[in-house]
């Protein structure tokens, strides 16, 4: 009795506690994402690490050494053909993400400011392109660009060239062209909720202080909108420097890219340690380059001040 | 009154705005004098806000003609105008910091030699900003913000000021205060104002000539004094302020004065308004609360009614007394102040009510 009665009073606060516990914001909070944090560790973190791991080893035929080595990075770094692959990857990537923020900006301004009442019609009407399946997308490119393809037939047609050209398809061009169309829409949405934040009485205000539209559009607009640049940019420059597809289908000999490197290392060539020190290496130069991208536009943003 | 005030600065000739059916404005004419502070004061949906964004070039009449400095304003553009607008938002821009702010309309000007910087530091010396210059405009208070937008605009030296509803965000102190700091800064810098607003103590307090507007027509323009105590309806006297209604027969119609019978005060002779149109033979009396008296003790006047307080309303300073005169369908109301124990008079009691008959007006049924 007397041990129930000395033993109860800590017993209640403990759980008094561990109610409090559970029911304070941070641990509701963690509870509320650790099901996708699990699904992101299990299926990202990890397949990473692994990936790293293998980039320190080497390939033995069929059997992996598990000794440190730094061999891969050399090979990765300094082999020409590795170095070509990333920076033309590289050049690929930032091409396409500026034409793309060029391209998309216009359209994302016109819904937001002069959409009107059709606006969700007009986003809807953007997706309609990604019903069907991003093969098909990069195919009807080929179509387009091809030897026989439309643009050819419509030049020929029109008596601009006479033979059909081959400068449209299997080049880095046909690369940049196609990866473009696919990103636009992914680059129109940031740029457009950007600008659907921009307060219309701030573009009145720089009207009211004299200036005329395309400068309050430089002062105000524009700088205003630059997270939405920013992020188009970025959500189209990451997955583009590894992308593998279309570089397979448009791009030829001239338009491959780092990723169908690595795809080769850890298919055919069956390397996996240099391809994961390749996959490493360019992980890394992306993390770098959108670093970059952002200071750069950020410091674009007050020098429009 | 000066000279110069004398002098048009906006000419408004008939000017209609209309969405489809809907009048925003309907044949609105109005003249702003040279150096006045103007309200256009109204309920929400009057129209004053739409007036005021034609005049900054926001908004095209549909028809009828705008004026400013004797320039037709037709086919301006708002960036193009001789006005600046503060904004009821203030609209400053979060991307740059105060002085940026102020400077902005003065950068296109390319400016030599200092004067840039001279005269944004001059603009937030007069609106009591100095040494905030760097300061961002998410850093600022409510009312310092809305001094950035006054400075923004004031910078630019513009011929007209606009502003619209300036003080309807901040709190009753602050903007008590902003009320008195406006009208000395309107004085100094010697620039027309035109204010809108729909806070009628707002626009007595600051403005020269106050323009009352209800759904898109403008009932009445005259000054503070004149609006309050000679209203030229129902609707423009009711919106300022309490006012005792009392039914009217006209007895007699001359020139300028007017003889009517009440049932309450008796036969009044007042003077004639000069929009009173005369419909049928009724008219309407009304006196505001505070102009009427209760007489103490055995305290008599020349002109006086009797009643019966039935309700007492406390404010501290002040105390509404609801008083019913035999006759009249609705009892008055009068304001006291709480210096002769007006607070202390029991519901219930019998009391008498001086008056002047000054303070009756006639309005038109």
């Amino acid at each position: 009795m007397t041990a129930a009665v000395e033993g109860s009073p800590p017993l209640r606060m403990t759980r008094a506690r561990r109610n409090a516990l559970l029911q304070s914001e941070p641990v509701q909070g963690l509870a509320l994402i650790s099901p996708t944090f699990f699904y992101a560790l299990i299926l990202l973190v990890l397949p990473i690490l692994v990936v790293i791991a293998h980039s320190f080893w080497t390939q033995h035929y069929l059997t992996i050494d598990r000794t440190f080595t730094l061999e891969n990075y050399r090979v990765a770094l300094t082999e020409p053909i590795y170095r070509d692959l990333l920076w033309r990857s590289l050049y690929i990537s930032l091409t396409v993400s500026l034409f793309t923020v060029i391209l998309a900006y216009p359209i994302a301004y016109f819904i937001s400011f002069h959409g009107g009442r059709h606006k969700s019609l007009w986003l809807f009407l953007i997706t309609i392109p990604f019903w069907t399946s991003y093969l098909l997308r990069v195919m009807s490119w080929k179509v387009i660009l091809g030897y026989n393809g439309v643009l050819n037939s419509g030049l020929m047609g029109l008596g601009i060239i006479d033979e059909p050209s081959t400068a449209l398809l299997y080049n880095t061009s046909a690369v940049i062209i196609t990866l473009t169309h696919a990103w636009a829409a992914f680059a129109i949405l940031p740029i457009f909720v950007s600008l659907e934040k921009v307060d219309r009485t701030l573009v009145e205000a720089a009207t009211d202080l004299g200036d005329g539209p395309l400068r309050s559009f430089l002062r105000v607009t524009l700088p205003l909108s630059a997270p939405g640049v920013i992020s188009a940019a970025l959500i189209v420059m990451i997955p583009t420097v590894g992308d593998y597809v279309t570089p397979k289908l448009v791009g030829g000999k001239d338009g491959v890219m780092i990723a169908n490197a690595i795809q080769a290392q850890f298919g055919k060539a069956a390397n996996w340690p240099l391809g994961a020190a390749l996959s490493v290496t360019t992980m890394l130069i992306v993390t770098l380059m959108a670093g970059a991208t952002v200071l750069i536009i950020r410091a674009l943003q007050r020098l429009a001040r | 009154m000066p000279e110069q005030l004398q002098r048009s600065m906006i000419e408004i000739k008939n000017v209609t705005r209309s969405y489809g059916a809907f009048k925003a404005l309907d044949d609105a004419s109005l003249t702003i004098r040279e150096g006045e502070f103007f309200s256009l004061l109204g309920p929400s949906g009057c129209g004053k806000t739409t007036l005021l964004r034609m005049i900054a070039g926001f908004d095209n009449p549909t028809s009828g003609s705008i004026a400013v400095g004797g320039q037709p304003m037709e086919g301006i553009p708002a960036n193009r105008r001789p006005t600046n607008m503060v904004f009821q938002s203030y609209a400053i821009f979060p991307h740059l910091n105060v002085e940026q702010n102020v400077a902005y309309g003065l950068k296109r000007l390319k400016l030599q030699g200092g004067e840039e910087k001279r005269r944004v530091e001059e603009a937030l010396a007069q609106v009591s900003l100095t040494g905030l210059g760097k300061r961002l405009a998410t850093e600022l208070s409510g009312g310092q913000r809305q001094r950035v937008a006054l400075a923004r605009a004031l910078v630019m030296r513009p011929k007209v000021l606009l502003l619209d509803e300036p003080l309807s965000a901040l709190d009753k102190k602050l903007r008590e205060q902003m009320q008195v700091e406006l009208r000395r800064l309107q004085q100094a810098v010697g620039i027309t104002f035109v204010l809108v607003t729909h806070d009628q103590y707002e626009a007595l307090a600051m403005s020269d000539r106050i323009a009352v507007m209800f759904g898109g027509r403008i009932a009445q323009v005259a000054s503070p004094k004149e609006i309050y105590q000679r209203p030229v309806n129902r609707q423009v006297a009711d919106f300022l302020g309490g006012m005792n209604f009392v039914k009217a027969e006209i007895v007699e119609e001359n020139g300028a004065t007017l003889v009517v019978d009440t049932l309450g005060f008796g036969r009044v002779k007042t003077d004639k308004p000069k929009a009173f149109v005369r419909n049928g033979g009724g008219a309407t009396l009304g006196i505001r609360p505070e102009r009427l008296r209760v007489l103490w003790d055995n305290a008599t006047a020349k002109f006086e009614v009797a009643g019966k307080v039935v309700e007492r309303h406390y404010f501290g300073e002040i105390t509404h007394l609801i008083v019913e005169i035999p006759g009249l369908e609705k009892p008055l109301s009068v304001t006291e102040t709480n210096d002769f124990g007006a607070d202390d008079i029991p519901v219930g009691t019998s009391v008498r009510l001086a008056y002047d008959p000054e303070a009756l007006v006639a309005m038109a049924d």
